[in-house]
């Protein structure tokens, strides 16, 4: 029998941290919603829409925009995102 | 490792000729009056008849003492070698130990064997065991009835291709072909964000086949790849086609014997195959970077498992694309570009630059879209038989991208959303503008390929090219 070989192991050799989601909020009354453009095509058209249907229910709204779509955001638009808003909602793709 | 021993030293094998030749001359110095020391690579038994033999099993001694052929004599004072005579050479084994009479009756000369220490195989196991070579890197113990290959596989470490296994014996061989240290921060690569040693990069050039002398431009295009500008993460996140081409420059494309010529973009060089393809493993293993996960693409394209030439820089009629990037002449370096797929440029009739350019200017049209402008840059590749019209023409690079320039100029009124009939285009406000196909800095041109044909190359770009996305990137190479 010929003897194991051993590789060396290609990979960053990391492991994913596991997170537990933010919870829902049960409804949206009182809460703040951001509206997040990542800059992609027709994203604002989406989300315009979302904000008539938030703004009918009376909801507060906040609207952000990505630089670009190929970039991960800046920490300092995150930051206001997290600190402005209870939710977010991305306009993922065109 | 215990001193020498102050005296002789002498390394033999049973298996080599000249060493048994010498066995009555090792029997005389041992008779004389200084101490003698015989390291045996093969044999314990060998010299027969002399006593105190010491057997090199682990041949630790031989390699820490650079011994490549036996018998080799050393004269060692305060526990330093301080003379050296490799094979027999009667004169000169009679001048290290001062015996008037030694080796009497046997030939003047002969040449020695190789030692036991270098020979193919054992040599790196010796560097990787006795080395000092300090591996960081999990070793990952490859099932004794599973085909290393499989193993490499069913990791999840391959591009669907098999890959070289990275033993350590190879990664320290890979190693060897640069001067930077293993644990070396390169570079942090996406999606991950995971720190990238020179050790990591050496583990996934092993895999992707490459020589150690092609380690120093795949480290560069890792770091070019790691490039702000180059915008990798976002790269390799696309829907896009597009991936990293790697188009190497300067004096290393000729010494590793990259192909700039016949098929250049083509199958068949070792050296363009792997650099490429050991990126794109360092993209996947390193960053994580794994098609259906973080790599969305659609279709993408098969560039993305290697896509890597050189220019042919002694055939082209301008300057290198690293020297038109700022680079000096004969300076190695490994350019970026987040391109796709190779377009053909088919024109056997022009015999004019300006008849050529305007098939270029047609083609170029098409990149991504023939209504979408400054969305997607683009790089040229110009082959021999039309480099040849602009050279006698005598069109500089330059020149031949201000005529470019001036022929993709068009009106927003045929590029707008609906214009043609066709609802893709760019928004209607845009209508009055004159508007360039590509944005300032987003088209390059090389020069490759072979001497047959009159054919150019288009390789479209990411179409989220420039500062929102990528930019193409140049890194020197080093040693």
């Amino acid at each position: 029998m010929t003897a194991s070989t051993f590789l060396l192991d290609p990979t960053a050799e990391s492991s994913p941290d596991r997170r537990e989601r933010l919870s829902r909020p049960k409804d949206l009354d009182g809460l703040t919603v951001g509206l997040l453009d990542i800059s992609k095509a027709r994203g604002d058209i989406f989300l315009d829409e979302i904000e008539k249907h938030l703004t009918g229910r009376g909801l507060k709204i906040r609207r952000y925009q990505k630089p670009t779509f190929a970039r991960v955001a800046p920490i300092e638009l995150k930051q206001e995102i997290s600190t402005q808003c209870d939710l977010v909602i991305e306009a993922l793709a065109d | 490792m215990e001193r020498l021993s102050d005296g002789f030293v002498v390394f033999c094998k049973r298996g080599c000729a000249t060493c048994i030749m010498v066995v009555p001359v090792m029997k005389e110095l041992r008779e004389g009056d200084q101490a003698l020391t015989i390291y045996t690579q093969d044999d314990p038994a060998f010299p027969d008849g002399i006593p105190g033999v010491i057997y090199d099993t682990e041949l630790e001694r031989s390699y820490h003492l650079h011994i490549e052929t036996v018998p080799t004599l050393i004269r060692v004072e305060n526990g330093e070698e301080v003379a050296r005579a490799v094979g027999w050479n009667r004169a000169e084994w009679r001048a290290l130990t001062g015996m008037e009479v030694l080796g009497e009756g046997l030939p003047d000369l002969r040449p020695g064997c190789g030692a036991k220490n270098v020979e193919p195989g054992i040599a790196e196991e010796l560097t990787v065991r006795f080395g000092g070579v300090c591996l960081a890197s999990r070793r990952i113990e490859s099932p004794q009835l599973e085909d290393d290959v499989e193993t490499c596989f069913a990791r999840g470490w391959t591009d669907g291709m098999p890959v070289v296994p990275p033993t350590e014996v190879r990664v320290v061989r890979m190693l060897e072909g640069t001067t930077r240290s293993p644990d070396e921060v390169v570079g942090v690569i996406p999606p991950n964000q995971a720190l990238c040693t020179v050790e990591k990069v050496a583990i996934n050039a092993v895999m992707a086949g490459c020589k150690p002398e092609y380690l120093p431009v795949v480290l560069a295009a890792v770091e070019a790849a790691c490039m702000d500008e180059f915008c990798l993460h976002g790269l390799l996140a696309t829907t896009y086609f597009s991936g990293p081409v790697v188009i190497v420059n300067g004096p290393i494309s000729r010494a590793v014997g990259m192909n700039s010529g016949i098929n250049a973009l083509g199958q068949g060089n070792r050296a363009n195959a792997t650099i490429g393809r050991a990126l794109q493993l360092v993209v996947l293993n390193v960053g994580g970077g794994r098609p259906g996960e973080i790599d969305r693409a659609t279709l993408g394209n098969p560039g993305k498992y290697t896509f890597c030439f050189a220019e042919d820089e002694s055939g082209s009629p301008w300057e290198p694309l690293s020297v038109e990037r700022g680079f000096e002449e004969g300076t190695s370096t490994v350019t970026l570009f987040a391109g796709d797929g190779v377009q053909a440029v088919f024109d056997q009739l022009s015999r004019t630059a300006e008849s050529l350019v305007r098939t270029y200017a047609l083609c170029l049209r098409n990149v991504a879209h023939p209504k979408i402008p400054m969305a997607a840059d683009a790089m040229l590749v110009v082959s021999p038989e039309h480099g040849r019209i602009f050279h006698d023409t005598g069109w500089t690079k330059s020149r031949l991208k201000d005529e470019l320039d001036k022929l993709l100029q068009f009106p927003g009124s045929e590029l707008v959303r609906g214009a043609k009939g066709i609802a893709e285009g760019i928004p209607e406000e845009m209508e009055a503008a004159m508007l360039p196909k590509f944005r300032p800095g987003g088209f390059h041109i090389v020069y490759a390929g072979g001497t047959a044909g009159r054919f150019s190359a288009i390789i479209g770009g990411w179409v989220a090219s420039g500062p929102r996305g990528s930019q193409s990137v140049t890194k020197e190479i080093q040693p």
